[in-house]
């Protein structure tokens, strides 16, 4: 398939291959995700998910392939990466707020310097994204003095602050306590209902299912299956989907 | 299957008070555990004062009681010869100050430049990496005083720069010295913060030298804010080593005082100074050491 004659989606990965020494961890993933959609990626540990997620926000190289964002060939090495990475927002598993800046530093800090925003309408809006999850009051402190599921909900507003046309979130609520959890997932549902085009990497199923518009199920490297939500856990095509979902669900 | 908790983003609590109970008053038990301890303190406090008192007086007794002691406080401590000295070395005091300063601003510069150099990645750049290295290994190794009679008396004998004062080329030869263990101590900074930092700024979009200069190096610096006050207060004796090239700094100075009043009083004097320099700073590293200890074992990230 040429990827360039087709109508372009917002993202669409053709035959992305990536190795670590031996290992081969992306074994030829194509892969789409439309505008407004949100697409949920889930395997095993080790299957490839962060690492396909670090590809399309070129903080991997890959050893093959084509990554297309809004129909610009990204994976080009002609291409400024830091613009690329400027129009999409990630966010990480631990995080990875900045501990030596206060949580509005944290928020406006891409806006001010790569944005080139003046400070105080970067602050204005980073404090109304602040205010909009409940973390106004914390806008002067700082990182450590906030839980988990603070943290991760600043990071995710730090993500969006400038406007990303695609956020990538990074198994969000892995590292959190369970009871954390929840105002984190309430966070992205709500970003998800307000339009955000969204791939994440989740083992939280139940949330995928309610939330994304398509599962894809990844598997040393190559996606076994790709289905809206409602089809993938109801009725799976594969049988390495099925085992899946039947070891998660005994867990 | 987990099933998420359904919370509203807007409805999420803030901030969760943590007001302790105001009618709580300590129980019997507590107050008597509570005197027990100030017990046990006044009873070191004493304990303390006594030893120290003890060991003083016998030291004391032993340098007065000594057969020479007579001799050696008429030629170190004659406080008649520490005042006529002290104008001449505070004088001089004043050059190793200025140097201090000079050479401070020097060392903090080439040491950056140098660790930055060093963390430089990439085959174009490895030249530069490899001076670096090298710089770094040849003036950790050179001692000091080598590389002050070399700077010192080799530039000069070049007669490229005829009429600069010998106190520059001390102040360049510390800037040589030094800024070869700071840049370690600044490459040990950048290294120990985490990747996973740089990960995230860039993937905000910053590009290297944003990444670098935001989020790095501010973090590095905290990690290693008690490294360089230390290497600081080295400095701040060394600096009275650019007497060896003719300078008339403090330690000059009193070499001069104490040839003149055939005593060694003014070297005394010299010394004591220096120390009083340097003390502020010594206490304050002990102070800002003890308190990252304290913040690092409270647990907090970074």
């Amino acid at each position: 398939m040429n990827a360039a004659t087709d109508t372009p989606g917002l993202l669409r990965l053709r035959g992305i291959r990536r190795s670590f020494g031996e290992k081969l961890v992306l074994d030829g993933v194509d892969l789409d995700v439309d505008a407004h959609q949100v697409v949920a990626l889930v395997g095993a540990s080790g299957s490839g998910k962060s690492t396909l997620l670090r590809t399309v926000n070129l903080l991997e190289t890959i050893d093959d392939g084509e990554i297309l964002l809004a129909g610009e060939d990204v994976s080009d090495p002609r291409v400024d990466a830091d613009a690329v990475r400027a129009r999409i927002g990630v966010v990480f598993q631990h995080y990875n707020l900045f501990p030596h800046l206060s949580v509005l530093d944290n928020v406006t800090l891409a806006a001010r310097l790569v944005h080139r925003m003046p400070r105080a309408d970067a602050e204005r809006r980073g404090l109304e994204l602040l205010d909009s999850v409940g973390l106004a009051g914390f806008a002067a402190a700082f990182p450590d003095r906030l839980s988990g599921g603070q943290q991760q909900r600043v990071a995710i507003v730090r993500a969006i602050a400038t406007g990303p046309e695609l956020l990538l979130l990074d198994e969000v609520t892995s590292a959190l306590d369970p009871e954390l959890v929840g105002e984190v997932l309430a966070l992205v549902r709500s970003l998800a209902e307000g339009g955000t085009t969204i791939l994440m990497a989740t083992h939280e199923m139940a949330f995928a299912r309610e939330v994304a518009d398509r599962v894809v199920f990844l598997d040393a490297g190559r996606i076994i299956e790709d289905a809206p939500a409602h089809e993938f856990f109801t009725a799976p095509r594969e049988a390495r989907t099925r085992e899946f979902l039947t070891r998660f669900l005994r867990e | 299957m987990p099933e998420p908790t359904q919370t509203d983003a807007a409805s999420v609590p803030d901030d969760r008070g943590r007001s302790g109970e105001p009618s709580w008053q300590p129980s019997e038990r507590e107050l008597e555990r509570r005197s027990f301890r100030r017990r046990q303190t006044r009873r070191s406090v004493l304990v303390s004062a006594g030893s120290t008192l003890v060991f003083a007086g016998l030291l004391l007794w032993a340098l007065l009681g000594s057969p020479g002691w007579a001799k050696v406080q008429a030629s170190f401590f004659d406080p008649e010869v520490a005042l006529a000295s002290l104008p001449r070395i505070l004088e001089g005091l004043w050059l190793n100050i200025q140097v201090l300063v000079a050479a401070s601003i020097g060392v903090t510069l080439v040491a950056l430049l140098l660790a930055t150099l060093r963390t430089l990645r990439g085959p174009v750049f490895f030249p530069l990496r490899a001076l670096a290295a090298g710089y770094t290994d040849l003036f950790r190794g050179m001692p000091l005083i080598i590389v002050l009679y070399l700077v010192g008396f080799g530039i000069p004998g070049l007669d490229f720069f005829p009429r600069v004062p010998v106190a520059v080329w001390g102040t360049l030869a510390l800037i040589l010295t030094y800024s070869a263990y700071v840049s370690e101590v600044f490459r040990a900074g950048i290294e120990a913060v985490h990747p996973s930092q740089r990960l995230a700024a860039r993937s905000l979009g910053l590009g290297h030298g944003q990444t670098m200069r935001r989020i790095v190096l501010p973090q590095a610096l905290r990690k290693v804010t008690p490294a360089l006050m230390n290497d600081f207060v080295a400095m701040q004796k060394d600096v009275g080593l650019i007497s060896v090239l003719g300078a008339v700094d403090a330690v000059r100075a009193a070499q001069i005082e104490s040839a003149h009043f055939y005593n060694f009083t003014p070297y005394v004097v010299a010394g004591l100074l220096f120390v009083l320099l340097a003390w502020p700073m010594i206490r304050l590293t002990d102070w800002v050491s003890a308190r990252m200890r304290a913040r690092e074992q409270a647990g907090s990230i970074v």
